[in-house]
């Protein structure tokens, strides 16, 4: 059927699935925009891998929901994707692409080894292997923060000031009955890396209902031109 | 992707019990290793030909990075992005495999980001739209298979090795891209459109993708002699020309040369005229994107330089704690 954009109705359970799924494209998308244009090439090659499993844990989440994996993720608009605004903001340096995944997958880490038990079967098989993927994306990024956050001053400060700036992003990354958790598994890496976790103030948030950044729009604009552009056509 | 015959001609004039010697195992299909003998002209010719190889890897995730952004559907987003990745992965082994001769990839990628060191032609040409992905895969992938699949026989071991497992991979990406241009081919009038718009324009830049004509190429003579190189370029073209026509034609796409034809007695499909000139060009850095292409590699080094200096001062730190 030739259309460019789809109408949902969401059901809890499509809405818990696209709100997981549309996480992990969007941060598998920022990440793979680094491809070609990393610091050095081997983490050129992590990095395209962390955004590979992203894409393919969103792939199946999206499966789970019974609607067209390309619909949902080509023919929403902003309004209708339900990811944390921490994801969709631009890459910025290195160190603020680090401090992010670390920040967001350190939340998705505690998400998905609860989830191996989950009720519904389609999560708990998609937890079986999004909790290793996840696990490998924490390591990988706390080896990094650390490295970052006591290397020289210049990295120290960097990492510092992405360190700041995501802060009041993390509000939407955890449920509020989860953040103490949470705060819990970031704090010692944060403390390995020299660097100081700010004070909880004021938190964006939005995401998860559709209100978004002016980013996403932007980043939706580019993912979706070909099947906008010509509606129907299979690629 | 992908070697090119770029090289400056290197001569043997060396004549000692340890060069015979040397040319001896040659003649007999041994393997060279990292520690043997080996003449100063064999050790500087590969160094060349795997570094370029190695920075045409590099370079050529470039082209292709311009799509996984824009890949029209989440399978083919995953693959592209697979795929960029293998290449990379390629550039790694590469440099290593240069590295076995006494280089270190600093020194390599210095020639590179400095104008000094070659790469492929080919990548010095842009990626337009969706199709001309597919038809990288297709059409440059391809050549790169042609090219190096005699490689996994050259001479010096670490090369030929690096080789086997890199053939396996763009062989991988060649049907990947065929199936890529057959979808828009079976497609709306504009993806098929699309698809014969990147012929058009990639069929010519990928013959030039086998070096100079052999009437003109310098350095075949010694490489042949030392097994670097097995077939000359117009061989190996040829094949390429040979295999790829009729998967055009099955396509249903025309190829931009008027003059392609199968010369019945040969058995061959004979092709028109190569722009020799425009080659030149592109090689002298004067394609259409050599200047954005080696700038991205710049930017991305020099924006990565205070990471790279953040993990040695770690590194350091962690070292003098022990
Ligand atoms: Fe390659
Ligand atoms: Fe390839």
């Amino acid at each position: 059927m030739a259309t460019t954009s789809i109408a949902l109705d969401e059901s809890p359970r499509i809405r818990t699935l696209l709100t997981l799924a549309d996480d992990a494209l969007i941060l598998g998308h920022r990440l793979s925009e680094w491809t070609g244009h990393a610091p050095t090439l081997e983490e050129e090659l992590a990095l395209a891998n962390i955004a590979l499993d992203l894409i393919g844990q969103a792939r199946a989440l999206y499966q789970a929901t019974g609607i067209d994996e390309d619909a949902l993720a080509y023919l929403r608009d902003p309004h209708q994707f339900r990811n944390a605004l921490a994801v969709e903001l631009p890459n910025g340096d290195f160190a603020f692409t680090i401090v992010r995944l670390f920040l967001v997958s350190a939340a998705s880490d505690a998400f998905w080894r609860g989830a191996v038990g989950a009720d519904d079967p389609d999560i708990a098989a998609i937890a079986g292997k999004a909790e290793k993927e996840t696990a490998y994306h924490v390591r990988h990024a706390a080896d990094w923060l650390v490295r970052l956050g006591d290397g020289t001053a210049e990295s120290h400060r960097r990492a510092q000031s992405a360190l700041d700036a995501l802060w009041p992003y993390t509000g939407e990354l955890t449920a509020s009955a989860d953040r103490p958790a949470w705060l819990h598994a970031v704090g010692p890496v944060l403390q390995r890396a020299t660097l100081t976790p700010p004070a909880d103030g004021w938190m964006q948030s939005g995401g998860r209902q559709g209100r978004h950044t002016e980013h996403l729009g932007h980043l939706l604009a580019e993912m979706q031109v070909l099947p906008r552009t010509y509606p129907g056509a299979t690629w | 992707m992908y070697t090119q015959a770029l090289n400056t001609r290197e001569t043997t004039t060396e004549s000692s019990p340890d060069a015979d010697r040397f040319q001896a195992r040659i003649d007999a299909e041994e393997r060279i290793e990292p520690n043997d003998w080996m003449p100063d002209a064999y050790r500087r010719s590969l160094v060349r030909q795997i570094s370029q190889h190695a920075h045409s890897e590099v370079i050529g995730m470039l082209p292709e990075g311009n799509w996984i952004t824009r890949a029209p559907s989440l399978r083919r987003k995953a693959a592209l992005l697979a795929k960029v990745q293998d290449e990379g992965g390629h550039g790694l082994y590469l440099y290593s495999a240069a590295e076995t001769l006494g280089v270190t990839r600093e020194e390599l990628q210095d020639q590179l980001l400095t104008g000094r060191a070659r790469y492929s032609s080919i990548f010095n040409y842009p990626t337009l739209t969706w199709a001309d992905i597919g038809t990288i895969g297709w059409l440059v992938d391809g050549a790169a298979i042609m090219n190096q699949i005699p490689l996994c026989r050259c001479s010096y071991g670490p090369y030929a090795r690096a080789m086997i497992r890199v053939c396996r991979e763009e062989s991988f990406h060649q049907r990947q891209g065929f199936e890529i241009v057959l979808t828009l081919c079976r497609g709306t009038p504009e993806q098929k459109a699309m698809a014969q718009d990147a012929l058009n324009r990639w069929w010519w830049p990928c013959l030039t993708m086998f070096g100079p004509p052999d009437t003109d190429s310098q350095h075949s003579d010694t490489s042949m002699q030392w097994k670097i190189k097995r077939f000359t370029n117009d061989a190996l073209r040829q094949k390429f020309v040979d295999a790829t026509v009729p998967q055009g034609h099955f396509l249903g796409l025309t190829f931009p040369d008027p003059d392609l034809h199968l010369d019945e007695a040969t058995g061959h499909w004979q092709f028109g005229a190569i722009d020799w000139a425009e080659f030149r060009a592109v090689l002298a850095g004067n394609g259409p994107c050599n200047r954005e292409r080696l700038e991205a590699r710049r930017k991305a080094h020099d924006e990565g330089a205070w990471v790279r200096d953040a993990a040695l001062a770690y590194a350091a730190k962690q070292r003098n704690a022990a």
